[in-house]
């Protein structure tokens, strides 16, 4: 099936099996490694990516069904030699990672979570950031990162 | 995951035509899986990857959100369109204010990525997360494969349903927001691949595994759940849903109860009860809302309807501590509610 994805403002074409899921499309044709396959399962939260600014798991998304979106990947948030977006900064600030596996997953998860207005307070986040597993345990810092950048986003 | 043929509806007529081409031969059409409605696709995709669902054909229905997506309320009551997402009921002001049970059930229930992926059509179709349902390399599982035999019923449990199974299945129906709409009375509208629409009670909507526990429901091949109509009642306000889970967040229900309570000077005059977690279709416990009727909500009278809810809970080895933890569940339910301020 020829599919049209819209990734990170560029537009690609590509024909794809009618099996193929939104991530293996990222991952395996147009080389966007950035977005990490966990589970496979919608368990995880590592596939996590926007679509039209709304957060959703792309391992359960087809690609022929994701053709209409907007598709914002962790590619997409700072281009090269420009500054990271606020909340890349503030995961490098306070360090909220290990390994960083489940690492571009949490940050879209983040910005989305910041945007939804489900980030006021440490619980909230806690609550909010559920669906993102770390298997490093980073939580603590990712809690921290997530307040540190929503002020920064949301701005004085 | 095998391969199938996939279309986009661009509405509903057009999904409905789409199912009809695929209906398999009259007797039949339960067994063959027929073309399956592609909502968020959160189980359905689940499903077919885990090589459990291999339908030939997949409708692409999200287009149907214009349509079927919208959440109302007026005096008569809420009216949830099918298309809606979870994390839309969520947070949908009315929902929140006046159906407070509605609202908890989504929003502890899987993650802000998933609800905002999933429907509440799709949500009340989830199947269970049986083990061994799950797992097609357990040879025994009447409902993946009717006639094979049950590996649950002496195995891995602790999940599973005490209250509605058989002897065939103990599988649990492991949503949260059905239980309120079967706690609350709702209506599901249905429209069935001619076009012509039916309604039926919610309650109704889904079978008890019985003898045939492969058939989860009443729903007819290609027929389209559009919309659940849920009855505004005095009771409405002060309700809520209590999930008690192995994980504080992100985790199906080990236990859940649903208590609309309608109050006058602390004594009951009208009851809704549900139940979750541990049951094997959503549940509403007409015993435990009998049993609270006229009388004054205290720990007494709690833990009496508590106790009539589980009277024919039937249990198997790991499962045994489920009735007791439904119970207590019920019993703190009831007891928040009539604490609650409306
Ligand atoms: C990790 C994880 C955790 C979860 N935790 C919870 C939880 O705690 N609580 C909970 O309640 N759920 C939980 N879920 C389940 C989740 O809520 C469901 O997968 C989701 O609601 C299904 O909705 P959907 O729109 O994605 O359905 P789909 O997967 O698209 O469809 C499911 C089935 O319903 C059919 N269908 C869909 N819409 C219609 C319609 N309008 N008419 C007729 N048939 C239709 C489809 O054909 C399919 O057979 C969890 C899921 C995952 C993966
Ligand atoms: S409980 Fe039901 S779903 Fe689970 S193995 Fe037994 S028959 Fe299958
Ligand atoms: S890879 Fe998608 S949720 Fe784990
Ligand atoms: S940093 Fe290793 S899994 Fe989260």
């Amino acid at each position: 099936m020829d599919v049209l994805l819209k990734v990170n403002g560029t537009e690609h074409r590509l024909a794809v099996d009618v099996r193929t899921t939104l991530l293996d499309a990222l991952r395996e044709r147009l080389e966007l490694t950035g977005t990490k396959k966990g589970c496979d399962l919608g368990q995880c939260g590592a596939c996590t990516v926007l679509l039209d600014g709304m957060r959703v798991l792309s391992c359960f998304t087809l690609a022929v069904a994701a053709q209409e979106a907007e598709i914002t990947t962790i590619e997409g948030l700072a281009g090269e030699n420009k500054p990271l977006h606020p909340m890349q900064k503030a995961f490098l600030e306070q360090d909220a990672y290990q390994c960083g596996y489940c690492t571009p997953g949490q940050i879209l998860s983040a910005i989305a979570c910041v945007q939804e207005g489900h980030a006021n307070s440490a619980d909230q986040i806690r609550e909010y950031m559920s669906g993102n597993l770390c298997r490093c345990a980073a939580y603590p810092k990712i809690v921290a990162a997530v307040q540190q950048a929503k002020l920064l986003m949301e701005g004085p | 995951m095998r391969p199938f043929d996939y279309q986009q509806a661009q509405g509903t007529a057009a999904a409905l035509a789409l199912a009809a081409q695929h209906l398999a031969p009259p007797g039949e059409e339960r067994i063959l899986a027929p073309a399956q409605y592609l909502a968020g696709g959160t189980n359905l995709l689940d499903l077919m990857k885990i090589g459990v669902a291999h339908p030939p054909a997949l409708i692409n229905i999200t287009a149907l959100r214009q349509d079927h997506g919208r959440i109302e309320t007026d005096a008569s009551g809420l009216r949830l369109g099918a298309l809606a997402r979870m994390a839309e009921a969520a947070e949908h002001p009315a929902v929140l204010r006046d159906y407070p049970a509605i609202a908890q059930s989504l929003q502890l229930a899987a993650s802000q990525q998933l609800r905002n992926m999933a429907t509440l059509g799709g949500n009340v179709l989830q199947r269970t997360r049986c083990n061994y349902f799950r797992d097609p390399s357990w040879q025994a599982c009447n409902k993946r494969v009717p006639g094979t035999g049950c590996a649950a019923m002496a195995g891995v449990n602790r999940r599973l349903a005490v209250l509605g199974v058989s002897e065939h299945c103990i599988a649990h129906y492991p949503g949260d927001f059905a239980n309120v709409l079967a706690a609350l009375g709702a209506e599901v509208e249905i429209l069935s691949s001619d076009g012509t629409a039916r309604r039926i009670a919610f309650e109704e909507l889904h079978r008890l595994p019985g003898d045939a526990p492969h058939i989860d429901t009443n729903l007819r091949p290609g027929e389209l759940i559009i919309s659940f109509r849920v009855p505004a009642g005095p009771w409405t306000r002060r309700s809520l849903y209590l999930k008690i889970r192995d994980r504080e967040s992100y985790d199906f229900a080990q236990a859940s109860a649903v208590v609309a309570l309608d109050l006058q000077d602390g004594v009951v005059r009208e009851a809704r009860v549900g139940l979750g977690g541990l049951v094997a279709k959503p549940w509403r416990s007409h015993e435990a809302e009998a049993a609270l009727r006229g009388r004054k909500l205290d720990q007494a009278s709690a833990q009496a309807s508590a106790d009539a809810a589980f009277q024919g809970a039937v249990t198997h080895g790991e499962n045994a501590f489920k009735p007791e933890l439904g119970r207590r569940t019920l019993v703190r339910a009831l007891l928040q509610a009539a604490a609650m301020e409306t």
